[in-house]
Order: C-alpha cells, then structure tokens, then sequence
C-alpha cells in the first residue's frame, strides 16, 4: 500500500460516497414498509405491520403473487432444461453455424426490452396469447434462457469431456452418460442460471405491461400501476419482500456457484 | 447438436426474431408499401425531438456513470482481495434488486415530501422543497443508479489484468505516480472504459420503467414513445418505425465497438 497521499484520500471519499449513492435506495424501502404513516416521513413515526397487512389481505394483491409465483417456477421448469441442452450442444459441437445460433440465444440481452415487448404484443394480439398464463410464462422463459445458457456454459468450461468420451466408450449411451457422468459435475451452474430465470421472470415487468391482463397480471404489472397512480407504502412491504427473496436466491446460487469452483 | 439446440431457437425465433421482424414489417407495410412512418420518425417534431432527447440523456447517464464507476473500480482494484470483495458485492446488490423497487425508492428520497428534502428542511438548507423528481434530473439520478453496475464491473475486470510490474517500472523510471496513472494505467484500461461505456449507453436508449416513473411525463424518452403509439393511440406502424429505427441504433453502436473489442466482453459481464 502506498502512503496517504491527496489524491489517495480523494479516491476513498469519492469512491465512498458512489457506494453511498448505490446502497441508500436498496435500505430506503425497509423502514417505510414498517412504519405507521400513510405518506412518507423519514424516520418513520412508529412501528406498523399495517402494510404487510395490507397486502396479505387484500385479494388482488394476493392473486398477482399467485400469478409471478406461478410464472416464475414455470419458467425456470421449461427454461432450464431448453437452455441446458442448448449450452450443451454450444460446447460440444465444432459445426460453424452452433457459433451463429449462440449469439441468437444471447438476442435477449441485446435488443432494448420495450422494442421486444411491443413485439411480442402484436404477435399475442394475432394468435390469442395476450392476458393469458401461457402467453406469459413463453415471454419470459425466452427472456430467462439466456442466464440458464452463460451460466450452464461457465459450468462446462471446467469439465472435461474426455470423462464423457470414457463413459461412452464403456458402453453407455451418450444420453445415460450425459445424465450418470456430465450432469452431477455441472449441478451447480444449472441450479444457479435457473435461480437467475427465476429472479429474471419474477422481476420483469415491461413485457407483462403489454401482454398482461385481467386475473393473469403479475406483481410487478399491478405495482407499477400503483406507482404511476399514488404512492402507497403498501408497495414498499412488497418491494421490501421481493428484494429479501431476490437476495436469498442470489445467496443460494452464488453458493452454489462456488461450490462447483 | 442441432437437435439439441433446436427447443432452445424455437423459443428465440418465435418470441424474439418473429416479433421484432414483424415491427419491421409493419413499419413499411400498411396496404400497400409504404415510407411514410419513417418519415414521420424523421421530420416531425416530436419523433426526432424525442430522439434527441433518449441520446442527449445516455450520453449524460454514460458519463455520469463512468466518472463515478472508475474511482470505485480503481479502489477496489488496488486494495487487498477482503476489501475488493466487499466493494464488488456492495456494487452489485442493487443490481439485484427489482428496477421497479428502487423506482419507488427513489420516488420516496426525491418527491417534494421526500427523505431528501426532509433532511434539506430540517438542516435549514433550503426553504421550499426541491423539485428533485418528475423530472429530467430524477431520471437521470435513478438511471445512474442502476446502470452503474454495468460500467464498474467491466471496468474492474480490465484493471485486473493491468500487471502490477507496469507501475512500478514506471515509477523507477522517474515517474511521478500521477505521471503513471495517466501515462500507462489509463491507457490500458480503455478498453475496459469502451466496454462499459457501450453498455450503460445502449441499456440506457432503451430505458422504459424509469423515465416513465420518474420523468413526470415531460422526460418522452423513445421507449415511451413507442409505448404511447401502442397503448394511446393505436399508431401500430409509427410505434414499429420508432422501435426499428432505436433498435438499428443499437445495432449499429455494437457493430462499431465490435471492430475494437470482442462483444464477448461487452455482454460476458453480467
């Protein structure tokens, strides 16, 4: 380390209050959630329960979590497998075009999300998809592929396909040793890109703002809408719950993650 | 092979490819072909003005985000292993948090009855409140915010491969420290800068739930526009030309930074 020198104290203060500037929002919500106020006072008056009762009891609210609930584990159901194989044939094909269809599957990631949603709109519009449950949960699992995809792909850098080539050649099938022999070694990074499908599909809003409707809207539809409207503390209990459960999941799949090294 | 990444394209083709290729067609087709939204998007005053505005403000966010990205990538580059850990994890834990969660969160430190100006009122700072939302410059400090990730981490992972020996020779060379830095680190860590810069600005042009949450209406940022033609006014062809013509932008700036890093880089960051 060097010695303290101007420029160096300079470094700690800036980069200080960035990290301030990062965290203040994530740590904002919790305190209002619990507080006994209708509008937004900082520190709150007292301590309530009343938005997290809010929301339990109220129906509407109770049928959207169904709905992302829902959405989500079926996503991760159908994404994971889908992208599993996709990443799967990527690393173990030599054929020119497998690099084409790679960055077709990272697509996701690169065209802007609203230009996508409005898309998938039009195309929901003309075959009865839009306010529907499967319609949903097809517009999100191709949105999770991708995370299944880089993280599976991570997973089989590490592994060393001659284990497979040594199962084959003692008779057993290429499925039977993809299952017996590659699978268990790459767990880890399967479990982890279906947790990012998850976090993915439960935190997605711009495309359930246009093809989700009636009893089929997800949390995050119903929250925006409260959002644009007032702004009811009601949704910083849920914000407050989303972000407990989108960091358990990530803690749970970057464990896991280290685990497979 | 193929059979195996079959399930996975389909999914892509029909959710993706399809749709966007039918934005494309609907921009130019409407009984008959027909040029006539593109030239809307080109000459009247909303539509370009719009434009304008979605780049002026990437430009802004992108800067913004690189000025304050590099001295954190910087530190958390050259403390020891314990400390860059910490700095990184504290880096990417709002990443991870909903964008529509920390929308309300800023809504609740910037709004007139805000924490923020709460905290200006009680500290005799100001009188009246500040109009610190529903405005371009709510947008932008919540845009920072989230796209900030996107900047340190490609950043951080260029300055690692920046071999230690390089400053020391320079410093036994004669060099002042700062003489180095601006001599031999920041030279090589441009293309770290070039690749977090090409992603906030390129996640930013299409930036949908902030501006709309935060802009107070008046920030029209080309996302809102294509959703204003869909959901208010039935403009489906205006909408399309509008998502064609950003999405071509987008395309054009990777096709560009391709030619100087690989695109591995950009997106392999996530």
């Amino acid at each position: 380390m060097t010695r303290l020198s101007p420029a160096r104290i300079a470094l700690y203060v800036i980069s200080a209050l960035v990290l301030v500037y990062l965290i203040l929002p994530v740590l904002i919500i919790a305190p209002i959630s619990f507080s006994s106020a209708r509008f937004l006072t900082f520190p709150p008056p007292s301590f309530s329960l009343r938005w997290y009762q809010q929301y339990f009891s109220n129906a509407a609210w109770m049928q959207a979590t169904r709905v992302t609930l829902t959405v989500a584990l079926l996503t991760v159901v159908i994404a994971t497998p889908l992208g599993v194989a996709a990443a799967y044939a990527i690393s173990q094909s030599k054929l020119r075009i497998m690099r084409v269809i790679h960055m077709a599957l990272l697509l996701p990631l690169v065209v802007p999300i609203i230009i996508t949603a409005v898309g998938i709109f039009f195309v929901y519009a003309k075959v009865g998809l839009v306010a529907t449950l499967p319609g949903l949960v097809l517009a999100n699992v191709m949105l999770g592929l991708p995370y299944v995809i880089i993280s599976v792909l991570a997973g089989l850098q590490s592994f060393d396909p001659a284990q497979e080539m040594v199962a084959r050649s003692l008779g057993m099938n290429r499925l039977r040793s993809f299952f017996a022999v590659t699978l268990p070694q790459i767990k880890s990074s399967v479990v982890a890109g279906g947790i990012f499908a998850f976090i993915s599909a439960m935190d997605e809003t711009i495309v359930a703002l246009f093809i989700s409707g009636g009893q089929y809207q997800p949390l995050t539809k119903r929250m925006f809408t409260a959002l644009r409207d007032e702004i009811d503390p009601t949704i910083a209990a849920i914000s407050t719950l989303m972000t407990v459960a989108s960091f358990m999941l990530v803690l749970l799949a970057s464990a896991r993650q280290k685990k497979s090294g | 092979m193929l059979a195996l990444v079959s399930p996975a394209l389909l999914v892509i083709l029909l959710l993706i490819v399809l749709p966007v290729g039918w934005l494309a067609w609907q921009s130019i087709y409407h009984d008959g072909f027909t040029l006539e939204n593109y030239r809307r998007v080109f000459t009247e005053d909303i539509y370009w003005r719009s434009f304008a505005l979605t780049f002026e403000i990437s430009l802004a966010v992108t800067l913004i985000a690189l000025l304050l990205g590099y001295p954190v990538a910087y530190l958390a580059n050259s403390v020891p292993k314990g400390w860059s850990i910490l700095i990184l994890s504290l880096v990417v834990l709002p990443f991870w948090t909903s964008v529509l969660v920390r929308a309300y969160a800023w809504l609740a430190l910037l709004q007139r009855t805000g924490v923020i100006n709460q905290l200006l009122r009680y500290l005799d700072v100001t009188s009246e409140p500040l109009a610190l939302v529903h405005n371009t410059f709510g947008t932008v400090v919540a845009t920072v915010h989230i796209l900030l990730p996107f900047m340190v981490l490609p950043l951080y992972a260029t300055m690692q491969k920046i071999p230690n020996d390089l400053m020391q020779a320079g410093a036994s060379l004669g060099a002042s420290p700062s003489l180095t830095f601006v001599r031999v680190f920041l030279p090589l860590s441009l293309p770290g800068v070039l690749a977090g810069c090409t992603m906030v600005f390129v996640l930013c042009l299409g930036f949908y739930i902030t501006p709309e949450l935060l802009g107070g209406g008046r920030t029209v940022m080309v996302s809102m526009l294509v959703s204003r033609n869909v959901e208010l006014y039935n403009q489906f062809g205006a909408a399309s030309a509008v998502a064609v013509v950003l999405l071509a932008s987008v395309l054009l700036i990777f096709a560009v930074v391709s030619r100087f890093i690989s695109l591995d880089r950009i997106l392999g960051q996530k």
